[in-house]
């Protein structure tokens, strides 16, 4: 011990032999200036994204010739129609619930199923079953969100919802929905995994002491006391899954119509930007600056969240020590 | 825990029930990455040849191929890493090894945080912005150029939808998870190893380069590699920036239009045609091998190089 101390002190005594004293504070200031402008970038990178936002989301609603545009109507319009028609109409909500129609069935699949593997990792599985469970999980955590689209639209639809019922087309929501579900699955599940190790042995070993069953111990205990983590878990895998654009857009469909019927094809607020950069419609005109307009309401919905996700973390986290 | 000390029958059916329905999840998450990787093999692996991998897009399914797309992946993520993972650690260094507590150091780590719950297709419409257009400056004119298209390193301004575009754009993505996870593999290096350094009178700097960035450096690694595997499947921000192209040929310098393999799965995907269905198949399998070799680099890291470090 004496002897790696004294070995490492020599080597960083010899390496890190300062130059004079007064070279080696502006070097130190220098490295620290330069660290501390790399910090602020990311401070610029929030402030580009809400200028560039709320600069051309201003352009939609300012444009000259449409008077039919407004910020309440936008907000509360139930017609989505850009592209169609000789009266185009711009009203939000039929977006918005599409986004929220996949999201809710991605939630319902993914977050149960999640919590139960991150249970099942945590509390039951064998060092040797979880370290390969854990790699599956990361393997899935990395696959392109577009593979998960393509899995969507030729295999969910054609050969998991197409024979249960007639009603299912090629696009529907309920197949978008399943595969973000999937996406977000890895997300939930190690991130729940990790609050629930994070409660302290003791609390499970005294609730044993007290005659509980395994299922007491875990439902009763070690959830509730990981709680804090694992509803931040859940909101993050959400906010994911309001932003995910490569899967919708290639199986919920391209209709922006406000239903909760899952078989219905939906658009979605992601799905209605990739139709206009793709180049549906021209660079100047208002179909195009809509999808800012849409774009700002998908960041304030997701900023939301996540802010939502960090209060809940910081407040109601348990500290155990 | 209610009732008597020993547990009941039914507390004990219970606790069987549940443990059903915990290995029930658990498989129905196993069965589906299987069915996945099953029935895109299926479908892909007769497309996949030495000619799919050598060829240029087409219209005609059985001559296309993803030479393009590969290429210009490579580009592009070479790019972005080169820029992400430098930028990411020093951010990290200076908010885990400098930054003293303090109000501005809470705002900023929420912003982090918070930048890495925005959708990527958001950084896309960024990125548009800022780089491919340069915020409507100099347009109109020519664009201000450096250098000659023959050199790699061409440069334009603004740059337009370019490789060195499109790994700006990357790099804004991954930036926040690459920052997040190097703070936390600094944050395990343990406090004693700084505080020896210190003693031995070295400066702030001297202990993150001689100790705390050695000691960390396995794990930021790992951290590094899976944050590159989520830009190599990115394909959302990049089309913003650039739509789809159909390009001949593979990137030559910064200034290069380019297109990526998610991009191309995806236009292939959206076709009606069950040939270029295949060919998408094909494509996520040459997708999914890459990922599975940089997945398999970070796990040979992780067990090979992280020694334990105890306080």
């Amino acid at each position: 011990m004496t002897s790696f101390a004294a070995r490492s002190a020599g080597e960083i005594a010899q390496r890190g032999r300062p130059h004079s004293p007064l070279r080696r504070r502006w070097s130190e200031k220098t490295i620290r200036a330069i660290l501390f402008l790399l910090t602020l970038l990311t401070v610029v990178t929030t402030v580009a994204i809400i200028t560039v936002l709320a600069t051309e989301t201003y352009g939609f609603f300012t444009l000259a010739g449409h008077p039919e545009i407004s910020l309440w109507g936008f907000f509360t319009g139930e017609e989505w129609s850009p592209l169609l028609g000789a009266e185009p109409m711009f009203g939000v909500l039929p977006l918005v619930c599409g986004t929220l129609l996949v999201t809710a069935i991605a939630g319902v699949f993914a977050l149960p199923i999640g919590l139960l593997t991150a249970v099942y990792l945590s509390e039951y599985a064998a060092p040797r079953t979880r370290t390969i469970l854990k790699a599956a999980l990361e393997i899935l955590a990395g696959v392109p969100t577009v593979v998960y689209g393509f899995f969507a639209l030729t295999f969910i639809t054609p050969y998991l919802l197409q024979p249960l019922s007639s009603g299912f087309g090629a696009y529907n929501a309920m197949s978008a929905g399943i595969a973000v579900g999937i996406m977000i699955l890895p997300i939930v599940c190690s991130l729940s995994e990790d609050a629930l190790r994070a409660v302290p042995q003791s609390l499970r070993d005294g609730a044993y002491a007290l005659g509980s069953t395994k299922f007491d111990v875990s439902a009763k205990v070690v959830v509730p006391a990981g709680l804090s983590g694992v509803i931040a878990a859940f909101l993050l895998a959400l906010t994911r899954a309001i932003g995910e654009t490569m899967i919708v857009a290639l199986a919920a469909g391209g209709l922006a119509q406000m239903t909760a019927n899952p078989a219905a094809q939906v658009q979605t607020m992601t799905a209605y930007m990739v139709q206009i950069f793709l180049g549906d419609a021209p660079a100047a005109g208002i179909e195009y600056k809509s999808s800012y307009a849409v774009a700002f309401t998908l960041f304030l919905i997701t900023f939301a969240l996540t802010w939502t996700g960090a209060i809940v973390l910081k407040r109601y986290r348990e500290e155990y020590e | 825990m209610s009732g008597s000390v020993i547990p009941t029958a039914r507390r004990l059916l219970a606790s069987r029930l549940f443990l059903t329905l915990c290995l029930a999840a658990t498989t129905i998450a196993i069965l589906l990455l299987g069915a996945l990787l099953v029935s895109i093999a299926i479908e892909g692996l007769g497309s996949l040849s030495w000619r799919f991998l050598d060829s240029f897009a087409s219209r005609k399914a059985a001559q296309a191929g993803i030479k393009a797309p590969l290429l210009g992946s490579v580009w592009v993520c070479a790019i972005c890493a080169l820029i992400a993972v430098p930028m990411g650690i020093g951010t990290a260094i200076y908010l885990e090894e400098f930054a003293k507590r303090s109000r501005i150091k809470r705002l900023i780590q929420l912003n982090v945080s918070n930048l890495s719950g925005v959708p990527s297709i958001v950084y896309g419409i960024l990125a548009l912005a800022a780089f491919v257009r340069f915020f409507g400056m100099g347009s109109g004119d020519e664009p201000w150029t450096l250098g000659n298209p023959e050199s790699f390193w061409y440069l334009q301004c603004p740059l337009g939808p370019s490789v060195l575009a499109g790994g700006f754009t990357l790099a804004l993505v991954i930036l926040p998870i690459m920052i997040i996870a190097s703070q936390e593999a600094l944050r395990a290096v343990p406090q004693s190893l700084r505080q020896g350094a210190l003693a031995l009178g070295s400066t702030r700097w001297q202990v993150v380069r001689l100790v705390t960035l050695p000691a960390a450096m396995p794990t930021i690694m790992t951290g590094a590699i899976l944050a590159m595997s989520r830009a190599i499947g990115e394909a959302a921000p990049l089309l913003v920036i650039g739509g789809f192209l159909l390009v001949f040929q593979t990137p030559t310098n910064l200034m290069s239009d380019f297109t990526v393999l998610p991009l191309q799965i995806f236009n292939w995907a959206g076709r009606p045609q069950e040939d270029f269905h295949k060919l998408a198949a094909a494509a996520i399998i040459v997708q999914l091998v890459v990922l599975v070799a940089f997945n398999s680099i970070a796990i040979v890291i992780r067990q090979k190089l992280q020694r334990p470090l105890q306080s």
